[in-house]
């Protein structure tokens, strides 16, 4: 069977790709750069379809508490926004994480702080990968740099989200979220059937009730389910590493961006190696789990990282740590909705050649 | 009568319902909490349908609720029990859903997700323990405090000036179209016990018939936070809490709005 390609949206590819997952329920509340997905969700008669159940709320906060619901009920559950509405999120995603439910949000981004503008933007990294709600708790969190990876993305989430029972947000922006590419679409995959034994779904006689919480109020239990948490952040860590390299064998300078700016950086590359500049492209797919031991392996053989990113240097920060000194970490970043071009990304990297090239690249341990 | 034939099955007048489980419970003592448990407790005992119901425990004194109510149940963030029985609901509509809440938690934080779910009619119950106070963190004013009344953070008694009216919820919510049955009780006697108990069974037999949103409200006592001992609170209740919040139906299927909604008589 030949696959369908279709030319679509970011933003309405991800939402045919919920219903092609087999998502069981959909809540959100518009915000652009993303309305397009709550759009085609309503127009797709997606209760025909598959059965899917998609619903307004009220605010963001009403939808990923109503998220939390249907996740606690062992249903696939998505929601989308972008970063102010996201914010609102962030009590009900530490619960989510707490209560160790399996979701999905979306994050189209746009330029912050406060409403700031509906430009694309990647200044939400940090609210994504180092928390945002409160505790010690960890989103699996996954880039996409193209409309098809948004779509592939939406099945693997849900599967890692249920892996691990874990929440996990596709961090994307408006970039992604707005453009036009050609996709190929996965077949349809069922709705769950099963119920998972932690789900709520009404108490068998002669068995125990099930309780979907977050609360723990003694301290040793709490420690206990603190512990319980790390230890599978520390398998996810082990075992859902997602990158891209591009010409990193032979690379002696490294541009390291992700989604929209890994576009542009790799451009950038290209441009460099035009001019012999062996520059490489390091493109961390997933940003929890981030990349550490290739970003460690690569220090040990460039002269010098510049990150590319729609920010004032977030990623950067995650680059130095796995770096540890080893090597120059610079950042390259426009923010406020101001998109990096090629060039300027190329004249940002050729000003830090010379300093990096009087530098000996650190030995690999 | 000899032990034995006391606890033989046809001799048997009462039995502590399947749907609480045997675990102590944490409330104060002569706290209403416990009492709305068991009628809930019963209601969903009566209909048979422990198998076929999910709870939604609130953020306040009965966030534990589900220690003692025998049914599945999930725990929401702080006033946001409506918004996740939403989820429930309508991935599952055919199971029962209920939320059961404190007037902090309904009234004031959760206000939006409240009024939301009841004007979406979502087939839910919504119980409601209105106290006039936060009683889990100490006695603090809730938006249903009483003018004058006392708390933590109205030690001079709750000036409607600066802080605000005691805000009748239940009675907003019956003007929307999406709730079908909206009452109010108390369990403080055995005769009001048992009334609230029949509204909450109503409540489960209307969501059978997809009716839309019921909230039964349960005026009720917080000997602790209202510092006081559980006889006097109850009457306190009575001689100041009733005249505010009248016990009584205040949206009936099939008649709608009893009173204009004016007030639950
Ligand atoms: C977001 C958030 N804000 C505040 C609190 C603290 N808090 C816990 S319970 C509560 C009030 C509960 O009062 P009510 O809903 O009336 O329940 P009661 O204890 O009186 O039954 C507050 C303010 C919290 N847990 N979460
Ligand atoms: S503090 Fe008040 S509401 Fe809470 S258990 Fe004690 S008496 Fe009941
Ligand atoms: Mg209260």
């Amino acid at each position: 069977m030949t696959k369908e390609i279709r030319l679509m949206k970011g933003n309405e590819a991800m939402a045919e790709a919920a219903i092609l997952a087999g998502v069981d329920a959909y809540f959100g509340y518009p915000i652009t750069p993303q309305s397009e997905i709550i759009e085609y969700l309503m127009s797709a008669n997606t209760a025909e379809r598959t059965g899917m159940q998609v619903l307004q709320a009220e605010s963001e906060i009403a939808s990923i508490n109503m998220v939390y619901g249907a996740a606690g009920c062992g249903k696939r559950a998505l929601t989308s926004s972008s970063s102010p509405g996201i914010s609102l999120k962030m009590e009900g995603i530490s619960y989510l994480a707490g209560a160790e439910l399996p979701c999905v949000i979306v994050n189209v981004v746009r330029a912050g702080p406060g409403l700031a503008t509906i430009q694309p933007s990647q200044s939400d990294y940090f609210q994504a990968v180092k928390g945002g709600g409160h505790g010690d708790y960890k989103l699996i969190v996954l880039a996409p740099s193209t409309v098809q990876e948004s779509v592939d993305f939406m099945r693997l989430a849900f599967d890692l989200a249920f892996r691990y029972r874990n929440p996990v947000m596709i961090l994307t922006d408006g970039i992604i979220g707005q453009m036009m590419e050609k996709v190929e679409l996965f077949e349809q995959q069922p709705r769950l059937s099963e119920a998972p034994e932690w789900a709520t779904r009404g108490k068998k006689p002669g068995e125990k009730s099930t309780v979907v919480t977050s609360l723990h109020l003694e301290s040793e239990d709490m420690e206990q389910v603190n512990l319980r948490l790390q230890a599978k952040y520390r398998e996810v860590e082990k075992n859902e590493v997602r990158f891209e390299s591009y010409r990193c064998e032979d690379a002696e300078v490294l541009f390291v961006a992700f989604g929209s700016s890994a576009r542009i950086a790799r451009k950038a590359m290209d441009l460099a190696r035009m001019k012999g500049i062996r520059a490489g492209l390091l493109r961390p797919i997933t940003l929890y789990p981030f990349p550490v031991d290739e970003v460690r392996r690569l220090a040990g053989q460039v002269s010098g990282m510049l990150t590319v990113e729609m920010n004032a240097g977030q990623m950067v920060e995650d680059v130095r740590l796995a770096v540890n000194g080893r090597t120059p970490v610079e950042h390259f970043g426009r923010f406020g909705g101001m998109i990096p071009g090629p060039d300027e990304t190329l004249k940002a990297l050729e000003s830090r050649l010379e300093e990096w090239h009087k530098k000996q690249p650190a030995q690999a341990e | 009568m000899a032990e034995q034939s006391i606890i033989s099955p046809e001799n048997l007048v009462y039995k502590k319902t399947e749907v609480m489980t045997d675990r102590e419970l944490h409330y104060c003592p002569g706290c209403g909490h416990g009492t709305a448990h068991r009628m809930l407790a019963e209601a969903i005992d009566e209909l048979g349908i422990q198998s076929e119901t999910i709870g939604v425990a609130p953020v306040g004194c009965s966030v534990l609720a589900y220690y003692y109510l025998n049914v599945d149940m999930q725990e929401a963030a702080h006033g946001r029990a409506p918004a996740v029985a939403t989820g429930i609901k309508r991935v599952l509509p055919e199971k029962y859903v209920f939320t059961y809440q404190g007037d902090g938690d309904l009234a004031a934080i959760g206000t939006s997700e409240t009024i939301h779910a009841c004007n979406r009619g979502e087939n839910i119950l919504i119980v409601f323990i209105n106290n006039g106070i936060y009683g889990m963190t100490g006695g603090q004013m809730a938006p249903t405090t009483l003018p004058g009344m006392k708390s933590s953070t109205c030690p001079m008694g709750r000036d409607v000036k600066t802080m605000g009216n005691p805000l009748k919820i239940t009675e907003l919510v019956a003007q929307l179209p999406g709730t079908y049955y909206v009452t109010r009780q108390s369990v403080h006697t055995p005769g009001n016990a048992r009334k609230a108990r029949r509204a909450m069974k109503k409540a489960l037999e209307y969501q059978k018939e997809n009716k839309g949103t019921c909230l039964v409200e349960v005026v009720s006592n917080c000997p602790s936070g209202w510092k006081m001992n559980p006889v006097d609170s109850n009457k306190w209740m009575e001689e100041n809490m009733f005249p505010f919040y009248p016990l009584g139906d205040i949206k009936v299927p099939g008649k709608g709005l009893v009173n204009g909604g004016k007030d639950g008589r």
